[in-house]
């Protein structure tokens, strides 16, 4: 297989020392960020797409690849122990884990976390592996208006198919669309939505809009809703190695659910969420202790961990094939392609093979990583539970502005981190969206190219959009994930689609 | 609230805040209407160019305003839970203190002001254990970020001061580990 040749040529640029270090750095940034509540993947990358400029872009990528994957592990402790997840992939692990906690159980459930996620990342980044050189052969036939096709699916999916409201998800979506169009227009070099403010003619920073978007609208959000009762954190009791019972319990729910998790983050579906609560599904239909659900079945931490970390290996696959981000954290991976002058997709595996399946290896390695930095040192990370809540979100707004003062150290950028995370802070109040807004953002123009594309090729006639087979099928795709959730909702079957929310990453 | 006595209330106040959002979303539409009008159809081929895309969001932005107010009207809109403004404008208040004093007072004392004030929207916390903490946190990141990763940060006095105290101590450092080793080669 010529698969397994150019995995072994990426896992050479893997094992460089450096790019180890860049695996290091991004797993355990990863894991701590997964940890802390309220900050999570896409957060993080945005944050050191400024400070890792002058850095070289493979390690810099796999340093971020190592944040994605990190974010997804940590998520879970948080999950268990505190009842909060750390990040929104997280949120059917707190349903069982936390009961086990309760129930002293919190080191198997922490265990079976850990172990599922390192099982699903390996088999999922295998997966990634394997199927990225088909879907690149298959893309390589795509033109603008294929291109054009599967950027509209992935907007219907991002902003209308799942959470509680298409109307929300559309408008949030819009907003983003509306910041893309700010700056020169590449193609006739006139200046849009720019009022005659030389900083606006650029267009606007994707890191500047997500730092603030995540960091500083989540800050005020939080803050807003005053003192509460402090969050408990659960010891860990009992010890982290799993009985016999446990790993019988557990082996079949982690293949389940990496099953699961893989296709649909591989998919233009939108974010890891919805693979942890299909699989959530399943496990409690084929338990043989359906008492235990719901008081802490470990079926019920294994299998949605399983699938949430299959589902980020998962996003990779139409990032790299495609150049399309399906979820907040990929598409901020994007812009860190871009920030080095790469557009991922079919072309990029022919340019720049040595980064593409050096990123991929490292992934492998990256789990490892993962592996020992969640089981032996987890008490480490539980101390990161116990920082007061001033002194958290006081050190994120710090790292927050840094990022932005790094990358362009002006009043007016400042002046649009504040003006983006009070937009932020409205959204979250109104109970809209944040991740269509930098999605829209960042894939709009790239979708405005293809569609001027493809309109000039046929001359103004837009009924050669829907002439391609797969042009039309993508379409026709896009068509029933706007629609079928509207028809859901309008009787009363919403709740399935709101739990599904992919929210943040 | 007597909106929620009981499920035969079907006639519900309209939802005002939701009303303004979709005001706003309006004028969105508006504004880059207005602006897109503007630009010349030079660039355009086939009827295809630079005017298309942002009239079509214009448009759509302007439905979504419609179907908003459809939705307030009809009190669609999830509840909101009271929000705290305090902590809010605490927070608002050291981003904008941030803001004008990086050019003037430099990264560290900008940066330690936002970080006091942050904290302080959070809860009861004294200022004056605050500032100073964040002031020497955020000296700490400049001095690793402006000086080990060649990221620009704005300097000022404070920052002067740190970057010569900071080589002074590794020069000493340095100078020390020198000293060691002329030492050690003299031993032998």
């Amino acid at each position: 297989m010529e698969t397994f040749g150019l995995l072994f040529q990426g896992l050479q640029v893997a094992i460089l020392p450096i790019n180890l270090l860049y695996a290091l750095i991004g797993v355990t940034l990863g894991t701590a960020v997964g940890v802390l509540p309220g900050i999570g993947p896409a957060l993080t990358v945005a944050l050191l797409l400024p400070v890792t400029y002058r850095l070289d872009p493979a390690g810099s990528l796999i340093m971020f690849a190592g944040i994605y994957y990190g974010g997804m592990y940590g998520g879970s402790t948080t999950s268990i122990l505190l009842n909060t997840p750390g990040e929104s992939a997280s949120i059917v692990t707190a349903l069982e884990g936390n009961k086990m906690a309760k129930a002293g159980r919190g080191g198997p459930a922490l265990a079976t976390a850990a172990i599922g996620s390192f099982v699903a990342g390996l088999i999922a980044t295998m997966g990634l592996a394997f199927i990225a050189p088909f879907v690149v052969t298959f893309a390589l036939a795509f033109g603008p208006r294929e291109y054009f096709a599967l950027m509209v699916l992935a907007f219907v999916t991002v902003s209308a198919a799942f959470g509680d409201s298409t109307l929300r998800g559309l408008t949030s979506l819009f907003i983003g669309l509306a910041l893309g169009i700010i700056g020169i227009d590449l193609q006739t070099g006139q200046a849009r939505m720019s009022f005659a403010i030389p900083d606006l003619l650029d267009g606007i920073e994707v890191t500047t809009l997500a730092v603030a978007m995540f960091a500083i609208g989540e800050t005020l959000f939080i803050a807003a809703q005053g003192a509460r009762a402090p969050d408990k954190v659960e010891p860990v009791r009992g010890s982290l190695w799993m009985t016999a019972k446990d790993w019988g319990r557990s082996w079949k729910a982690w293949l389940r659910g990496t099953l699961i998790g893989f296709p649909i983050g591989a998919m233009p579906a939108g974010g890891a969420e919805i693979g942890t609560f299909f699989s959530y599904t399943l496990e409690k239909k084929l338990t043989k202790h359906p008492e235990e659900f719901g008081n802490g079945a470990i079926e019920g931490v294994a299998g949605p961990e399983a699938a949430n970390n299959a589902s980020a290996a998962g996003t990779l696959v139409p990032l790299l094939t495609l150049g399309l981000p399906t979820t907040a954290t990929a598409a901020i991976m994007l812009a860190g392609f871009q920030q080095y002058g790469l557009q991922p997709g079919p072309l990029l595996f022919v340019s720049n093979p040595q980064l593409v399946w050096g990123l991929i290896a490292s992934l492998l390695i990256a789990n490892f990583m993962l592996l020992v930095l969640n089981l032996p040192l987890i008490g480490l990370w539980v101390r990161l539970l116990t920082i007061p809540k001033p002194w958290l979100y006081a050190g994120i707004l710090m790292f927050a502005t840094l990022g932005t003062i790094g990358a362009n150290p002006s009043v007016f950028e400042l002046g649009m981190l504040l003006a983006f995370g009070l937009l932020g802070f409205g959204l979250r109040v109104f109970g809209f969206p944040i991740a269509p807004v930098v999605v829209g953002l960042i894939l709009g123009p790239l979708a405005e190219q293809q569609l001027r594309r493809a309109l000039a090729i046929s001359q103004g006639d837009v009924v050669v959009l829907f002439t391609s087979p797969i042009a039309a099928a993508l379409f026709a795709i896009a068509a029933i994930a706007l629609i079928l959730p509207l028809i859901l909702r309008a009787r009363g079957k919403g709740q399935i689609l709101s739990q599904m929310a992919a929210d943040e990453d | 609230m007597t909106d929620h006595t009981g499920p035969n209330v079907i006639k519900r106040r309209p939802d005002w805040a939701a009303l303004c959002v979709a005001a706003g979303l309006a004028a969105i539409a508006a504004l880059i209407a207005w602006d897109t009008s503007r630009l010349g159809a030079a660039g355009a081929y086939a009827r295809i160019g630079p005017q298309t895309v942002p009239f079509a969001i214009a448009f759509c932005l302007a439905v979504l305003s419609a179907w908003t107010v459809f939705e307030a009207l009809r009190g669609d809109f999830p509840e909101r839970e009271k929000q705290e403004f305090a902590p809010v404008l605490w927070i608002v208040g050291g981003l904008i203190a941030q803001m004008v004093l990086l050019k003037v007072a430099g990264f560290s004392i900008a940066t330690g002001v936002l970080f006091a004030m942050t904290a302080r929207g959070f809860g009861r916390i004294n200022l004056a254990i605050a500032l100073p903490v964040g002031v020497v946190l955020a000296a700490m990141v400049w001095l690793i970020f402006a000086k080990l990763l060649q990221l620009s940060l704005p300097a000022a006095a404070l920052e002067g001061w740190i970057a010569v105290g900071a080589s002074w101590l590794f020069g000493g450092i340095a100078s020390g580990f020198q000293v060691l080793w002329t030492f050690i080669q003299g031993l032998f």
